[in-house]
């Protein structure tokens, strides 16, 4: 620190002058100096060399410089190779890198790299050559590992069987500090399955199939499950912000905003290699990091614009879990293959000016190919007088299988149909004098041969938000004559639906606008997970909060003008749940949980279930509710010959339910009832004894039984002898007519 | 349903009492004067003047000859029923919150506020029933509150004990002759005030009614809690209804913590719970501000309330009320007879 005022001590202001050399301050130097980094950090030991003379080394030092280069930068002069007494060298050499990076990379990528067909390339740091080389270091007998005795793990499925045998599902509640698992027990109180204080720091989160339930920590994510709620794993990401799970639970990945940073005495799961990475990519069986990357930097936003938000999920998964990509903006998607994590064919996928990509959700069996693929759909804005591209990739060939070319378009969306069927691309486009905004949608039928591109309908307006029925072939889209922007009130909206035509074969006809409501606040589509109902609602909305439940394939009346479409709309109930934040299907398709989360704002927080026609099942207020999340269910397995069969004898199975339900609604009116009972005669008991207890006390105490009419009959006496009142008689006929407002019991 | 306006006033906060007969509702707000209306039609009957500052607190004898006030004038007054004419004035070191007279009329009592380096006292009078008569100036008791400061207190039954509700959400049981603390228990949040405690009519147990979103209902004698009426919304206060078994809780979230107003979202309705199975059973509309008082008529037939609105509502059970039973109830009716 400079010398300021403020710092100046006592003795500085002193002018003492004492010869400062003659302190002897060696022994504090001892103990004090920093010790400098040897600088070994950039140095590794490449071993698996041929043996070369003289002659021959600066040929194998060129040759070798080649491999050296694909991971950093080093020069010949920087490798130095011993040479034997022999005047042949010792088939190895130290190498340095410009940095420590480098030099682990080295380590990571060259190390079992072959040479030739003779000579296999070992690289290992210098600092650990030091560290595990030393005689002495490395204990010389074989010591074999301690393998734990094998532990049967708990049935992480065991919810799927529900004990009370009536299939229910379950969520999580995160309320204050609180996390707790429920069974949804529709209008009864949730029957509690574990509840736990502090259970997660910022959120919960389930895994896709509903095997784990996640809870995120400053130090990392836990995984639990089973029965007993027990930690299944562990992923030791330090300030870990955002988890993604792959589609099948293989795979997480952990972001955290923080760049790891390794402590000097290490990380029980991360290694040198992962400091400064932000992104983690873990094996969940194992609990082991498969590989990291740090965040990409960003482009300098142009002036005045905000900077690009953070896309988030960075890495998306292929339906299978096969491949991981990312994108890096205006370049290119990185493919990745797993388990290795290594690039696909080592090369990312070069696209200029590439926006946004998306895996299709599902392995697409396209007409008349073959092989095994993986989709990607990609689409780039126009550069120069280049137009506008969607593409859709194949991988791993990375053969684009089809393209659109797309004019005047200033912003596009990419949405797959849940079994990637249909792919809709929304494009916003401007006119030519950038004025007016219109939009289309551009269906691709991905399973059709050729993958047939279809235009419908050019909507005026803005289309605010898009949904794809789940396994269906419908549609609804949230429009404004305003584009939204920051205003107090947010524009009206129009809530359109559209389905295909009828046809004869098995294709799918035509899409064609089946209806529009119009003048709606509604701004969020939830479709069921199994199509066919849907909720539009109006979320993060001041001043409405309308959720309506549709019907699409309404078994009543058929509007004439309907009758070649393959949709039957009608709108069941509207629901109004003031100041909802978030809506969810359950995974059944049976109820629907909405809530108004304290994360967003802090009016009547809490959570409403509904069954799926929008019946109001439950109301639950709750102070400091945070989060809402059903437990997902992995497919089912039944065969479609076994699923149809059920479906068959639905009526069968109903009974059964009905009468079950039935006998279970009338024995908890009965356990309410006797526990009423109860109640009431301990109540009365009390003031019993409370009441004769009062009434002896009063007897000694030389007063009469009622504190009041005494006194009363006293006061009228007085009254009496001066002149007469009257008042009160008229009063209670009043009181009768009067009376207006009810109370409901 | 009878709705009663203050003057017009900037601050309209009000809080009503009946008398025993159920005839009178006096009532105080923060505009210095204290009113006495009819309960059926609402009509004025009178005012009474003389506070110099906001009227926190009214209560009136068993006998309907005299009521007590107290305000933030510093001072409790004591006024004749029928001349208004002001009997007595008690004056105090702070506010006066909280004013209540015993089941038979000989002791007044009252709750000052903790201010200036003045702890919270509870005060004891004794009250001669002659309006005519000369009331004492010395106090029969003071109680000083040090660990918490009491916001209301009441006496029980047979003057037994002086049961006070305390600011750290805890009452206090004293021994109503000495003013030694018998008991403190802590039955509601820490730290979550205890705004409001209302007896039933042997005054063998009470209601409070406490900012943590509750009401409990507690024997006088143990402080036992019998019953607990949890709600969604900040209470201000909670009266237990003679001849049915239910409660009445009034209460709305503070008019600067709503970003909405709407009565809606402010919560501004009376709700009635079943005293003995703690079932939130019916609530009433109409406040267009949070409830500060409920008051039930002792002889059962109506209700009073309160609001920040500035408006007294007195609401008048009809039949549907008198005949609402549980089965179990009807059960055990029929048994009796």
């Amino acid at each position: 620190m400079a010398p300021t005022f403020e710092h100046l001590r006592e003795a500085d202001l002193d002018d003492d002058d004492y010869n400062e050399d003659e302190i002897d301050v060696s022994d504090l130097r001892e103990r004090f100096e920093v010790q400098l980094e040897h600088g070994y950090d950039t140095f590794v030991v490449i071993d698996g060399l041929p043996k070369v003379t003289e002659d021959q080394k600066p040929k194998l030092v060129k040759f070798l410089l080649r491999k050296l280069n694909t991971v950093g930068t080093t020069r010949e002069d920087l490798i130095y190779m011993p040479m034997g007494e022999d005047g042949k060298s010792l088939s190895f050499a130290f190498v340095e890198y410009s940095s420590a990076a480098e030099a682990a990379a080295a380590t990571r990528q060259l190390d079992m790299v072959p040479l030739d067909k003779k000579h296999t390339l070992r690289v290992n740091k210098m600092t650990d050559i030091e560290r595990y080389g030393r005689e002495g270091r490395i204990d010389e007998t074989y010591q074999p590992p301690k393998i734990d005795e094998f532990t049967q793990k708990e049935h992480l499925k065991w919810w799927l069987k529900d004990p009370s045998g009536r299939g229910r599902d379950q969520f999580v509640l995160f309320r204050g500090d609180n996390v707790g698992v429920f069974w949804n027990n529709e209008k009864d109180q949730p029957e509690g399955v574990v509840e736990r204080p502090h259970w997660t720091e910022t959120f919960v989160q389930w895994s896709p199939k509903g095997t784990y339930l996640t809870s995120v920590h400053a130090q990392g994510v836990q995984l639990w499950g089973g029965q007993s709620w027990s930690r299944q794993a562990r992923f030791a990401h330090p300030y870990v912000n955002m988890v993604a799970f792959s589609p099948g639970e293989k795979y997480m990945v952990t972001w955290s905003n923080r760049p790891i940073s390794i402590p000097d005495e290490g990380h029980p799961a991360l290694s040198i290699d992962d400091d400064g990475k932000n992104y983690v990519i873990w094996e969940i069986t194992t609990g082991t990091p498969l590989r990291s990357f740090a965040n990409l930097d960003l482009a300098k936003p142009e002036e005045g614009r905000p900077p690009p938000k953070l896309q988030w999920p960075a890495f998306k998964w292929s339906a299978d879990d096969k491949y991981v990509a990312r994108l890096n903006p205006g370049q290119s998607i990185s493919v990745y293959e797993l388990p290795r994590m290594n690039l696909l064919d080592k090369t990312t996928v070069k696209i200029d000016g590439v926006v946004d990509f998306d895996w299709a959700p599902a392995t697409v069996q396209r007409d008349g190919v073959k092989e095994y693929e993986q989709l990607i759909c990609f689409w780039t804005p126009e550069i120069g007088s280049n137009p506008a591209k969607v593409g859709l990739m194949s991988i791993p060939s990375k053969e684009i299988v089809r393209s659109l070319n797309l004019f005047s378009v200033s912003d596009a969306k990419l949405h797959w149909q849940s079994e990637a069927a249909y792919l809709c691309v929304k494009v916003d486009r401007h006119s030519k004098s950038k004025k007016s905004q219109a939009t289309t949608l551009e269906i691709f039928r991905v399973k059709e041969k050729g993958v047939p591109v279809e235009v419908v309908d050019t909507i005026k307006d803005t289309v605010i938000n898009f949904a794809w029925e789940p396994r269906g072939a419908r549609f609804a889209i949230i429009s404004t004559t305003e584009p939204v922007g920051p205003t107090a009130v947010a524009p009206k909206t129009a809530v359109s639906f559209f389905c295909p035509e009828k046809t004869k074969g098995t294709t799918t006809g035509n899409f064609k606008h089946l209806r529009t409501l119009d003048k709606k606040n509604s701004n969020a589509i939830y479709w069921a997970p199994r199509g066919r109902f849907v909720v539009i609602a109006t979320v993060h909305n001041q001043q409405s909060s309308d959720l309506d439940f549709f019907d699409l394939d309404f078994e009543g009346e058929k509007p004439e003008s309907d009758k070649d479409l393959t949709a039957n709309l009608q709108l069941m109930n509207t629901a109004d749940h003031y100041g909802v934040t978030d809506v969810e299907w359950d995974p059944s398709g049976r109820f629907v949980a909405t809530w108004a989360s304290v994360w967003k704002h802090t009016m009547e927080n809490g959570y409403h279930i509904y069954d799926f026609r929008g019946e109001a099942l439950r109301e639950e207020p709750v102070d400091k509710f945070k989060q809402f999340s059903w437990r997902p269910r992995p497919a089912t397995l039944l065969t479609k010959e076994e699923q149809k069969q059920i479906r068959k004898n639905l009526r069968e199975y109903s009974r059964t339910f009905d009468q079950e339900d039935a006998d279970r609604g009338a024995s908890a009116d009965l356990a309410v009832v006797e526990a009423r009972r109860h109640l009431l005669n301990e109540w009365y008991e009390w003031r019993e004894n409370m009441e004769a207890e009062l009434a002896e006390e009063r007897e000694r105490a030389g007063l009469p039984k009622d504190p009041h009419t005494h006194l009363l009959e006293a006061k009228t006496k007085t009254l009496q002898v001066a002149d007469q009142e009257q008042v009160v008689e008229e009063i209670v006929e009043d009181v009768l007519e009067e009376t207006e407002e009810v109370v409901v019991g | 349903m009878v709705a009663m306006p203050s003057e017009p006033c900037q601050e309209l906060t009000q809080s009503p009492r009946y008398n025993l007969d159920g005839d009178i509702i006096f009532s105080v707000a923060k505009d210095q004067h204290i009113c006495a209306w009819y309960s059926h039609n609402g009509e004025r009957l009178g005012t009474y003047h003389g506070h110099v500052g906001a009227i926190w607190t009214v209560d009136v004898d068993p006998t309907t000859t005299m009521i007590a006030s107290g305000s933030a004038d510093n001072t409790i007054r004591l006024w004749d029923v029928k001349s208004a004419k002001n009997l007595k004035t008690w004056e105090f070191p702070t506010a006066v919150k909280r004013v209540e007279f015993s089941e038979d009329g000989t002791k007044l009592l009252g709750v000052t506020e903790k201010r200036m380096g003045y702890l919270s006292n509870i005060v004891v009078f004794d009250i001669n029933p002659d309006p005519a008569a000369e009331q004492t100036d010395e106090r029969a008791l003071t109680i000083v509150c040090d660990e918490s400061k009491a916001t209301v207190a009441g006496f029980s039954y047979l003057n037994r004990y002086i049961i006070a509700g305390h600011e750290d959400g805890s009452v206090s049981q004293y021994d109503a002759k000495t003013g030694e603390l018998i008991d403190n228990i802590p039955i509601h949040e820490l730290n979550q005030p205890i705004v409001d405690l209302q007896w039933n009519a042997d005054r063998t147990y009470f209601i409070t009614a406490c900012k943590d979103k509750s009401a409990k209902l507690v024997a006088a004698r143990d402080l036992t809690v019998l019953k607990t009426y949890p709600a969604d919304t900040p209470l201000n206060s909670a009266t237990i209804t003679p001849k049915k078994d239910f409660v009445i809780l009034g209460g709305g979230q503070a008019a600067m913590d709503v970003t909405r107003t709407s009565a809606r979202q402010g919560k501004f309705e009376a709700r009635f719970y079943h005293k003995i199975f703690e079932d939130e059973i019916g609530r009433v509309r109409g406040h267009f501000g949070p409830l500060n008082t409920v008051a039930a008529d002792p002889t059962g037939k109506s209700y009073a309330s309160g609001g920040e609105d500035g408006y007294v509502r007195v609401h008048h059970f009809d039949k549907g009320y008198f005949d609402f039973l549980y089965e179990v109830e009807r059960e055990r009716i029929n048994r009796m007879s």
